[in-house]
């Protein structure tokens, strides 16, 4: 009996630990899988974590380059409007130097046909005018006396200009005399015209009186047409030239008989 | 800031002063002028020149003269030299530049172009 129970309780025993064992296999085979489990989640995560993370970096590159590219951009309309104001202001200067050219022009013209008294300081004057400001290679500077007759001023030593009579046809320098207007041939005019035709007429005016003319015939090889300070300068040469004339050729005639330094001092 | 000496031999008084107009753009410019070679040479050796701008026709003494008497002198030898010609004498500008002249101006001349030139010159 004792024998039979004895065995019964250690095959019982071995059943339980067979049981115990064979749970703890279960349990043990759980956590292997759990831990496979965990293993291949975080590998998972991992490479999730791997993809996500350039997406990321790209957005914030792209965001940056768009930054970049918008900045880039200003930049450019910067540097365009740069530019052309920077042609503007080329462009302004351009002009104020033509202006300054003519100002110049101007004022050295009037300047030197007031400077002296002198009836052939005063031609010789006209005569570098022409040549050197307007580029004038010939020309004529033709007074008309009371009868309508021309004369043609000649400088000599003795102060007083030779008076040559000279007869002239020519339509547009009679034209100019009658009605006190300027002619100044075109860029395409002057291609047509002969070397001995007149290119530009310039009647000299006082008071309204047309007393003589400028006749331009040729220009300087260099010269192709006439500018806008030529033009500029027929117009003071004009009036100014023909002014300048006159006050000498009244002063000459005076001043045989006053004094017109005395006569000046003795006003103030 | 230093002074520029600038001698305008010119004979023809519109000439020369529109030259000296346009000239006077330029700061701590000094300008002397004469009206013919013998003039400015009298005034080149009596005081030093940063530059000379001369016409070539010219009484007493012309450009040329000057220009060839200017670079044949230890004194003021290295002086740049600009010659004032008129389109046409091309064979004079090409003698006033055989001769040393180092920049030549045509007629009508243009106050810019005067004061470009004069600048290049002076190195401003």
């Amino acid at each position: 009996m004792t024998d039979n129970n004895d065995s019964g309780g250690i095959h019982s025993r071995a059943e339980e630990f067979l049981q115990v064992f064979k749970k703890g296999a279960e349990f043990t085979q759980g956590l292997l899988k759990e831990n496979e489990r965990l293993r291949f989640r975080v590998l998972e995560l991992e490479q999730q974590t791997r993809d996500e993370l350039p997406a990321v970096e790209l957005q914030l590159l792209r965001d940056r380059l768009a930054r970049v590219e918008s900045e880039k951009q200003e930049i450019l309309n910067r540097i365009g409007s740069v530019e052309q104001e920077n042609l503007d202001f080329s462009n302004r200067y351009a002009e104020i130097e033509a202006e300054n050219n003519l100002l110049a022009n101007l004022y050295i013209t009037t300047y030197q046909l007031h400077s002296t008294f002198e009836v052939n300081e005063i031609i010789r004057i006209i005569e570098e005018i022409l040549l050197n400001l307007v580029g004038a290679e010939q020309f004529s500077l033709l007074l008309s006396d009371e009868n309508g007759q021309f004369l043609q001023p000649r400088i000599n030593e003795s102060g007083d200009p030779q008076m040559t009579e000279v007869e002239v046809s020519d339509v547009r320098i009679m034209t100019a005399l009658n009605e006190g207007q300027n002619w100044i041939a075109s860029p395409g005019e002057l291609k047509s015209l002969s070397p001995t035709e007149v290119k530009a007429v310039i009647p000299l005016m006082v008071d309204g009186e047309v007393i003589g003319v400028l006749a331009i015939y040729q220009l300087l090889a260099q010269k192709g047409s006439f500018s806008e300070i030529d033009e500029e300068i027929f117009n003071l040469l004009g009036g100014h030239a023909a002014m300048a004339i006159c006050t000498a050729v009244l002063r000459r005639e005076s001043v045989g008989n006053i004094n017109f330094r005395q006569g000046f001092l003795s006003r103030s | 800031m230093s002074e520029y000496r600038v001698l305008v031999v010119e004979d023809s008084p519109t000439m020369r002063q529109l030259i000296v107009f346009a000239l006077k753009r330029i700061r701590n410019l000094h300008i002397e002028e004469a009206g013919d070679g013998v003039g400015g040479l009298k005034k080149l050796s009596a005081q030093k020149f940063d530059l000379v701008v001369t016409d070539i026709n010219m009484p007493i003494m012309d450009g040329l003269k000057l220009v060839s008497l200017i670079r044949n002198d230890p004194q003021y030898k290295d002086v740049p030299v600009v010659v004032i010609t008129t389109e046409g004498a091309t064979e004079d500008r090409d003698r006033a530049l055989a001769l040393g002249a180092n920049e030549y101006i045509t007629k009508p001349i243009q106050t810019a172009r005067i004061l470009e030139v004069a600048k290049q010159m002076l190195g401003i």
